[in-house]
C-alpha cells in the first residue's frame, strides 16, 4: 500500500480535509494501594470499601504520596522516551461534585513529572512517531450512581483517590487506525512495564479524545472539540469518524465549529455538545499546600531504569534478527507481552534442533485459535509452553505429520497432556519405513490401473489422489514426504 | 481548693508526683471552676463526666514518668478528638464526631493528660476576636464584653480565667499570640512543621500551625515538648532535632542579639504600645543581650498577602464542606441547590467573605496579579528575615497594635479587625516561631504583649529569651473572677 493510498481523508464535493486527532490517555496505575493514601485499589469491591479517612476527604486528614506510584508513572516516563522532570508539582483543580469528596482533585498542572516523548507506531504503510506532551500523576474520583434509586444518586468512593497516568500525546493522530494503534502500543509498553494493566473493560484505561478538521495540506490547526471520556478503542474510533464529518459538514456550510467539550453517546453513534469554551469549568489551579514538591534524584530515575524490562520496539527488534522473523510475525508475537513470554517459553523449551518458523506458525495459527474460541488470554492457555514447544519437535523430527499434530494438539488441550504420551498411547507415530510404504503403495496403483493411466498421459492433477489414497489407508500416518517421493518413483 | 487552679502546670505536675494532690483533686478543681465559668462562654463542648473517670483511673494506677500524670486539659476545637464533637466554631461541623485523633491531642494524651472538653474559637480559626463563632462570643476573663482575641479566644480565656491548667491552640496569621496578648499569657506559635497538622481542621495548610498557651513561659515549654513531633501522616512535617525545651530551659542570655525592627513602628500605633516595646529593649538590655536596629523592609506587604494566601487556600479547604459526607446538609431541590443552601446556612458570614476572597483571587485571569504575586512577595518577606537574622539571634516586637478591644466594636470593620494581626502574620508567612508573653498593661488595665520572632527551629532560644524577660517584667495578670457569681 503507498503512502497515498492509506491517508485518512474526508471527501465532499471537491474539498478533501484531513483529520488532526491528540489524546489524553488515563491509564490506572498497577499498585496496591492509593496515590495518597493505604486503601486498597482492587477492582470490583463491595462499594464504598476501600476508602480511607483521606479519601472521603474527613477534616483534618493529609495526603501522603505513595512512592511506588512516583516510581510507576517514572518507569512510564521511560517506557515513553522520555524526560522525566527531577522536580514535579502537585496542584489542586477545584470543582464541586458529589464523588469529588475533596472539592478538588489532586493533579499536576504546570510541572508534571514526566514531560516530552515519543512512541513508534507499525502502519502498514511503515512507522510512524508519535510525540508525547506529558505525563502526570493524578487522583481517580469515585463513582456516582444515578440508576438505583429515582430519587437519589449513590457514590462509591473505591475509586476515590486511585492513581492514574494521564499521558498527553501533541496533536500527531491522522485516523481512527492511528488511534488504535496508538492506543496499543502505549498498552503494550505499560504492561510490559508492569505500570499499567491496560483492562479498558474495567475502566483502567480511558481517553479524551481531541479532534479537528483542516483542508488538506493546510499547516494550520482547526478549532477543535474535545470528546469525554472514552472507554473502548472502538468507541474512539466511532466518535472520531462522527465528530470529523460532523465538523466536516459545519464548515461546507459555511458554519464555524465552536470549541466545546461532546460526549459520545455509545447508542446513537453521535457525539453532543457538554458545555461549550464560555461554561468551562475555572478550575482555579493552585499548587496543593498540603504536599511538598515532587523532588527525585539522578539515582532515583537511573536504579528504575535499570529496572525497565526489553520493551516491544527492542523485543520485536531482536525476534528478527535472533529468529530471523517476518517485521510481521514479530509484532504479532511482541506487541502482547503474555504472548512474547509464552512465545520466548517455547523457543527455550524446544532446545537445539528448533523449527521457529514453525512454532511461530502454530502459536499464531493453532493456538490463537483456540484462546479465541475458548475466550482465553495467552496467560491463561491450556497448552503450557513446555508442552508446545515438545510438540513443535514431534513434527519437526519427524515422528509425526502436521495433519496427526492437529489431532494430538485437540487432545493435548483438555489438562495440558503431554503431547508424546498422547502419540504412543494412541499409536499416531508417523510410518516412515520405505518398504512398508511401497508395498502400500503399490497395493493402490494395483487398485487403481486406470487413473494411473491417466496420470501418465498428462492429468497430473491426479497424484493429489494418490497421495490421499496413501494417506487413508496408512490411517493418516504415512510420512506425506516419503509417500510423494515413492509415488513420483512409481507412477 | 480555689488554689489548685491558680497553679501553674509545673506545680500541678510537682504536687501529683509527690502525691500531695490527686489527679482527680486537680480535675476536680478545673471542672468546677469551669462550670461556674459558663458566662465566659469559652467551652463549645465538655467532657466532664469521662475526665473525672479517667482521673479517678489514673489515681488508680499512676504513671509519674509521663510529662504531664494526670493532667487535666481542655483544647481549641479545631483539634478533631477521638469519639469527641469537634466543631471548629461552625454549625457546618455541629453534629461531627471525628473517629480519629490529632496527632498533637494524641501527643498529650500519650504524655498522660486528660481531655476536660473543646474550646470555643472563630469559625474555621478566621477571626480575631472569637465573634465569628457559631457558638456564640467568648467573654475576656480581663473584663465583661471585652474580646478574648482570636482566633483560639476560647483557649485564651480558658488559661487566663484558669478554667484549664494550659492548652493548645492553632496560629494561622497570630491566632494564637494574639489572644494570648489580649489576656495576659503566653503563647507560641512554634515553626511550620514542628507540629503535625494531623487532625487539625485546615484553614490555610501553609499557615498553620499548634502551639502551646499557657500562664507562663516554663509551661509553655514544657507543652511544647510534648506537642512537637515529626508525623510522616503530615506530608509538611519536618524532621529535626528536638529539643528537651522544658529542662534546657534558661534565664542566661547574655551576648544574644536581639533585632528591634523599624517597620513595626507602624503610623497611628498608640503611644502606650511604643512605650510597652521601649521597656522591652531595656529589660532586654537588663538581661545582659544587646538589642540591635534592624530593618524588615518588605513588612508593610505582609498583611495584604496573608489575607490572599490565607482566604485562597482555605477557599479550597473548605470545599469539602458540602453536606454530602458529613456535617450540617440543608435540603435541596439537586444537587446544586444542596450545595448552595448547605453552604450559604452552614458558614457564617466572615468564612463566606474569605471563600469568596480566596475563590475571586485563585480565578484564571486573575491568578497570576493576586495568588501568584504574594507568592512572590511572601518570598521577600521570608527574605528579610534570613538577612536580619544574619546579623541578630531574635527579633522583638510588641505582638499587636492595641491592646483588647470591646465586643462589637470591629464586627462591621473587617479592614480594621484585620489590621490586628499587622504584627504577627509576617512571622507565618516566613513560617517562623514566634512567642508572645505578657508585658504590661495600657491604661484601662488591659494586659499588652510583646512578641519574640525566632529563626526557624530556634524555639529554645525565644523560649529563653521570653523566659528571661518574664523574670524581669514580673507581670501580674489581673483576674477579678468578674463572672464568678
Amino acid at each position: 500500500m503507498s503512502k497515498k493510498d492509506s491517508e485518512y481523508l474526508i471527501n465532499r464535493k471537491d474539498n478533501q480535509y484531513e483529520v488532526v486527532i491528540g489524546l489524553e490517555v488515563h491509564a490506572q496505575v498497577l499498585s496496591e494501594s492509593k496515590l495518597f493514601s493505604t486503601s486498597a485499589t482492587k477492582f470490583g469491591a463491595e462499594p464504598n470499601t476501600q476508602v480511607s479517612l483521606v479519601d472521603a476527604a474527613f477534616p483534618g486528614m493529609l495526603p501522603v504520596i505513595n512512592e511506588f506510584c512516583v516510581k510507576q508513572a517514572i518507569k512510564t516516563g521511560i517506557g515513553l522516551n522520555a524526560k522525566i522532570n527531577k522536580r514535579s508539582v502537585f496542584d489542586r483543580k477545584n470543582y464541586f461534585y458529589a464523588d469529588l469528596p475533596q472539592g478538588y482533585q489532586i493533579s499536576q498542572f504546570k510541572d508534571p513529572i514526566v514531560g516530552e516523548g515519543k512512541v513508534i507506531l507499525d502502519m502498514p504503510n511503515g512507522q510512524k512517531e508519535i510525540g508525547i506532551e506529558r505525563l502526570h500523576l493524578e487522583q481517580d474520583a469515585g463513582k456516582s450512581i444515578h440508576d438505583l434509586d429515582p430519587q437519589n444518586t449513590f457514590v462509591d468512593l473505591n475509586r476515590s483517590g486511585v492513581a492514574l497516568m494521564e499521558i498527553v500525546s501533541k496533536p500527531d493522530l491522522r485516523s481512527p487506525d492511528e488511534v488504535n494503534a496508538y492506543i496499543k502500543k502505549l498498552r503494550s509498553i505499560m504492561r510490559y512495564l508492569g505500570t499499567c494493566d491496560g483492562n479498558m473493560q474495567e475502566g483502567s484505561l480511558r481517553a479524551d479524545v481531541n479532534v479537528s478538521v483542516r483542508p488538506k495540506g493546510s499547516k494550520e490547526f482547526g478549532t477543535r472539540c474535545e470528546i469525554k471520556n472514552v472507554n473502548s478503542i472502538k468507541f474512539m474510533q466511532m466518535a472520531i469518524e462522527y465528530e470529523a464529518n460532523r465538523q466536516v459538514d459545519l464548515i461546507e456550510e459555511g458554519k464555524t465549529i465552536d470549541q466545546e467539550t461532546r460526549l459520545f453517546d455509545t447508542r446513537k453513534n453521535e457525539t453532543r455538545s457538554m458545555r461549550s469554551k464560555e461554561d468551562a469549568h475555572d478550575y482555579r489551579y493552585f499548587p496543593d499546600p498540603d504536599l511538598l514538591p515532587l523532588e527525585v534524584s539522578e539515582k532515583f530515575i537511573e536504579e528504575l531504569k535499570n529496572d525497565i524490562p526489553e520493551l516491544p520496539d527492542d523485543k520485536k527488534k531482536r525476534f528478527i534478527e535472533e529468529f530471523k522473523l517476518s517485521s510481521y510475525e514479530a509484532n504479532i508475537l511482541v506487541s502482547d507481552i503474555d504472548t512474547a513470554k509464552y512465545f520466548e517459553e517455547v523457543v527455550a523449551k524446544m532446545g537445539k534442533n528448533k523449527d521457529i518458523k514453525l512454532a511461530v506458525n502454530w502459536i499464531t495459527g493453532e493456538l490463537f485459535a483456540v484462546l479465541n474460541s475458548k475466550g482465553l488470554e495467552i496467560s491463561q492457555s491450556p497448552v503450557s509452553a513446555k508442552n508446545f514447544a515438545i510438540l513443535i519437535n514431534l513434527i519437526k523430527n519427524g515422528t509425526i505429520s502436521g495433519k496427526i499434530a492437529k489431532t494430538v494438539f485437540e487432545l493435548m488441550i483438555d489438562g495440558d497432556k503431554d503431547p508424546q504420551k498422547i502419540v504412543e498411547e494412541k499409536g499416531l507415530k508417523q510410518q516412515s519405513d520405505p518398504k512398508a510404504l511401497e508395498a502400500l503403495i503399490d497395493k493402490i496403483i494395483n487398485d487403481n490401473r486406470e487413473k494411473a493411466i491417466e496420470y501418465k498421459q498428462g492429468k497430473e492433477k491426479l497424484f493429489g489422489f494418490f497421495v490421499g489414497q496413501a494417506m487413508k489407508a496408512s490411517g493418516g500416518k504415512a510420512n506425506p514426504q516419503l509417500i510423494n517421493e515413492i509415488l513420483k518413483k512409481k507412477l | 481548693m480555689s488554689d489548685i487552679t491558680k497553679q501553674s502546670l509545673t506545680e500541678l505536675v510537682e504536687n501529683i508526683k509527690n502525691k500531695k494532690l490527686s489527679s482527680t483533686d486537680v480535675t476536680k478543681a478545673f471542672i468546677d471552676r469551669s462550670e461556674k465559668s459558663v458566662e465566659l462562654n469559652a467551652y463549645i463542648t465538655n467532657d466532664f463526666t469521662s475526665a473525672l473517670d479517667k482521673a479517678k483511673k489514673f489515681d488508680q494506677k499512676p504513671n509519674f514518668n509521663l510529662k504531664l500524670p494526670g493532667i487535666p486539659m481542655a483544647v481549641k476545637d479545631l483539634f478533631c478528638t477521638k469519639d469527641i464533637k469537634t466543631t471548629a466554631g461552625s454549625k457546618i461541623l455541629n453534629n461531627f464526631v471525628p473517629t480519629y485523633e490529632s496527632t498533637v491531642t494524641e501527643n498529650i494524651w500519650n504524655e498522660g493528660a486528660i481531655l476536660l472538653g473543646k474550646l470555643n474559637c472563630d469559625e474555621f480559626a478566621m477571626g480575631s476576636s472569637n465573634e465569628t463563632s457559631f457558638f456564640g462570643n467568648v467573654q475576656s476573663p480581663i473584663d465583661k464584653n471585652l474580646v478574648p482575641g482570636g482566633s483560639s479566644g476560647g483557649s485564651a480565656s480558658a488559661v487566663a480565667g484558669q478554667l484549664t491548667p494550659v492548652t493548645i491552640g492553632t496560629d494561622t496569621g497570630g491566632s494564637i499570640r494574639q489572644p494570648a496578648s489580649f489576656t495576659g499569657i503566653v503563647g507560641l506559635k512554634p515553626t511550620y512543621g514542628s507540629c503535625s497538622r494531623y487532625g487539625i481542621v485546615a484553614f490555610a495548610s501553609s499557615l498553620d500551625q499548634a502551639g502551646p498557651m499557657a500562664q507562663n513561659v516554663k509551661d509553655c515549654a514544657l507543652l511544647h515538648e510534648v506537642i512537637s513531633s515529626y508525623d510522616p501522616k503530615d506530608s509538611t512535617s519536618i524532621e529535626f532535632k528536638r529539643n528537651h525545651y522544658s529542662k534546657e530551659l534558661t534565664n542566661n542570655i547574655k551576648g544574644k542579639k536581639i533585632g528591634i525592627p523599624k517597620e513595626y513602628r507602624v503610623d497611628g500605633m498608640p503611644k502606650e504600645i511604643e512605650d510597652l516595646w521601649q521597656k522591652g529593649i531595656q529589660y532586654i538590655k537588663d538581661c545582659g543581650a544587646e538589642t540591635i536596629d534592624i530593618s524588615l523592609p518588605n513588612t508593610s506587604y505582609a498583611l495584604p498577602t496573608y489575607y490572599i494566601v490565607a482566604p485562597a487556600e482555605a477557599s479550597s479547604n473548605l470545599a469539602r464542606y458540602d453536606g454530602v459526607k458529613y456535617g450540617f446538609r440543608a435540603k435541596g431541590e439537586n444537587l446544586i441547590d444542596m450545595y448552595e443552601k448547605t453552604r450559604s446556612e452552614g458558614f457564617g458570614a466572615e468564612v463566606q467573605r474569605r471563600i469568596m476572597i480566596g475563590t475571586y483571587v485563585l480565578s484564571s485571569g486573575y491568578y497570576d496579579a493576586y495568588y501568584l504575586k504574594a507568592q512572590k512577595v511572601r518570598k521577600l518577606i521570608k527574605n528579610d528575615f534570613d538577612e536580619a537574622y544574619k546579623k541578630v539571634d531574635a527579633i522583638l516586637t510588641p505582638s499587636t497594635p492595641s491592646s483588647a478591644f470591646k465586643i462589637g466594636e470591629k464586627t462591621n470593620d473587617p479592614v480594621s479587625m484585620y489590621l490586628n494581626d499587622i504584627f504577627t502574620v509576617p512571622v507565618n508567612l516566613a513560617g517562623l516561631p514566634g512567642i508572645s508573653i505578657p508585658a504590661g498593661h495600657d491604661s484601662k488595665g488591659y494586659p499588652l504583649g510583646l512578641q519574640i520572632i525566632g529563626k526557624a527551629f530556634d524555639e529554645q532560644n525565644i523560649l529563653n529569651i521570653a523566659y528571661a524577660m518574664e523574670e524581669k517584667i514580673n507581670f501580674k495578670n489581673k483576674i477579678t473572677d468578674w463572672w464568678i457569681k
